[in-house]
């Protein structure tokens, strides 16, 4: 059993992804809203990877098309090369609102996506659990009812969960958009150190420029009314990063600056 | 405590003033005995058939129908509500079949259960299922279209299949809804089968209710007053016993205890 565990903890798998001319469409009561226009990107391995723009950019949808809940209208999304046709274990993730199950308790929630992964027993999966629990600092709360936790902690509990069945990939969706900034300021660290100790693939979606930077190795840029993919920053500051650096804020202000141009562009 | 010791002593003078208005206390009773029994005699009358057994063995009788019948209402109102939710032809006809009986008191059934099933255990038990199904399918449906659709989309993404997602994701999530339409289920049950019993003599068991009918019939109101207040304490604790644990445990996991 120690062999097992041992092997499904210190097993670091990632996986590259790639969109190809992806197109999606969706019908309002406005009419239609071109979400994604010929969307594509390379990430390779273990690549950490920021998606930046304003809200109405694809940005969360193109997300959704990686993690499989959404279809592209045209165009693929591929994992390690094979096209996506749904969710699957390989990728993880981690929602904008906690998606936590209020019935379970902390142990339960990280436990759940464990019991959907086959060729474990239920006290190897204990242990992977309580190990990931530990890597968010959460091992103390393992009992707790999720209501009785803060929003950070909860998205900590959300991260676990999200971990422990050792995706190759690590999907987020505005994690820490409704955090206040102490608590988002300490995740940032938090993450930046477990993407170095787990080496996943890791995409991350937001519309704060600064967070981009401050946890990207590349930041992506996207523009609205329709969704595209304008510009890639790679982002090559030496790490752990502090949000609040000189250097990390000189970039975020040229990327924004960049963000401007675009938007106003299309406005005209 | 303070608020145990002021309820008693709400109920303890309600007590005396019935004693007083039947003449316990001296002077003349307001009301004949036979209109409004004196609390002692009614007070026998329970303590006597008590002892007798015939209370208990009734008690028996009663409630073994009333959980046959209330948990074959479950067990029909929990899957089709969960059907009902999830398929608009099932929502559109059976859905709304549930929403017309629902508001038919159950003891409009009478009538029919007796000529179909003849004055058997199974008219009794017919109308007690036809007091829970619907409101239990009802509040099944409702819960389960108010469970957040993220709690389904973050299942899927942890390779939940849709049968997985429906029974340990969707399911307990509409607990807190599920569980208060059982409650309600369980109510309207309890009434069905005491209206039930009232109406239909069945051969095969002296329930409850046919207590009260024959207390109607002998004119012994003190037995009817009684076997009201046995009706009384089952409802109580039911609610104590059955539901108020699941309640406060749904309360304290969800986060949503108003003290």
């Amino acid at each position: 059993m120690q062999e097992t565990l041992h092997q499904e903890i210190h097993h670091y798998p990632t996986a590259k992804l790639s969109v190809e001319h992806v197109y999606k469409d969706f019908a309002t009561s406005n009419g239609i809203v071109h979400a994604l226009e010929d969307v594509s990107i390379t990430i390779s391995e273990g690549e950490f990877v920021c998606f930046v723009g304003p809200s109405g950019c694809g940005k969360s949808t193109l997300l959704n098309i990686i993690a499989g809940l959404d279809r592209p209208d045209s165009g693929v999304a591929l994992i390690d090369g094979t096209p996506i046709s749904g969710p699957g274990r390989d990728r993880m993730v981690m929602f904008q609102e906690h998606a936590l199950f209020p019935w379970l308790d902390v142990i339960g929630n990280v436990m759940f996506g464990l019991k959907q992964k086959p060729n474990l027993t239920d006290k190897e999966r204990l242990e992977v659990a309580k190990y990931y629990l530990y890597l968010v600092k959460m091992d103390r709360f393992a009992h707790a009812n999720i209501h009785e936790l803060s929003g950070g902690m909860r998205q900590r509990v959300a991260l676990a969960r999200s971990l422990a069945p050792n995706p190759k990939i690590l999907l987020m969706d505005e994690p820490f958009s409704a955090l206040d900034a102490m608590t988002r300021e300490q995740l940032y660290g938090d993450i930046q150190d477990i993407w170095a100790k787990r080496r996943k693939t890791i995409v991350f979606v937001t519309h704060n420029v600064r967070e981009a930077v401050c946890l990207g190795s590349r930041v992506v840029l996207f523009s609205p009314h329709p969704g595209r993919v304008r510009e890639a920053f790679p982002v090559e500051l030496p790490r752990p990063r502090n949000i609040n650096d000189h250097d990390l804020a000189d970039l975020s202000q040229r990327i924004t600056s960049a963000l401007k141009g675009y938007t106003a562009a299309e406005s005209d | 405590m303070k608020r145990v010791l002021l309820s008693c002593a709400f109920f303890v003078t309600l007590l005396l003033l019935w004693a007083a208005c039947t003449g316990c206390f001296g002077g003349e009773a307001l009301w004949s005995p036979f209109v409004l029994p004196p609390p002692p005699t009614v007070g026998h009358y329970l303590w006597d058939n008590t002892l007798n057994g015939a209370i208990p063995l009734s008690m028996l009788i009663t409630l073994r129908r009333l959980l046959i019948g209330y948990a074959i209402g479950l067990a029909l109102g929990v899957p089709l509500g969960m059907l009902t939710a999830r398929f608009r032809f099932l929502h559109d006809t059976l859905g709304m079949t549930a929403l017309g009986l629902q508001a038919l008191p159950s003891v409009c059934w009478v009538p029919l259960a007796c000529i179909w099933f003849g004055q058997t255990e199974a008219a009794l038990l017919f109308v007690v299922i036809m007091g829970t199904l619907w409101s239990v399918l009802l509040s099944t449906e409702n819960g389960m279209k108010s469970v957040p659709p993220i709690y389904a989309r973050a299942a899927r993404t942890m390779g939940s299949s849709p049968l997985h997602t429906l029974v340990f994701v969707t399911l307990p999530a509409s607990a807190p809804f599920v569980l208060s339409g059982m409650k309600q289920g369980w109510a309207f049950a309890w009434r069905s089968l005491m209206a039930a019993e009232i109406y239909v003599s069945v051969v095969s068991g002296f329930g409850i209710g046919q207590h009260l009918h024959y207390g109607r019939e002998l004119q012994r109101m003190y037995q009817v007053i009684g076997i009201m207040f046995i009706i009384i304490l089952v409802g109580l604790l039911a609610d104590k016993i059955l539901f108020s644990p699941a309640e406060r445990w749904l309360h304290r996991r969800w986060g949503t205890d108003k003290d």
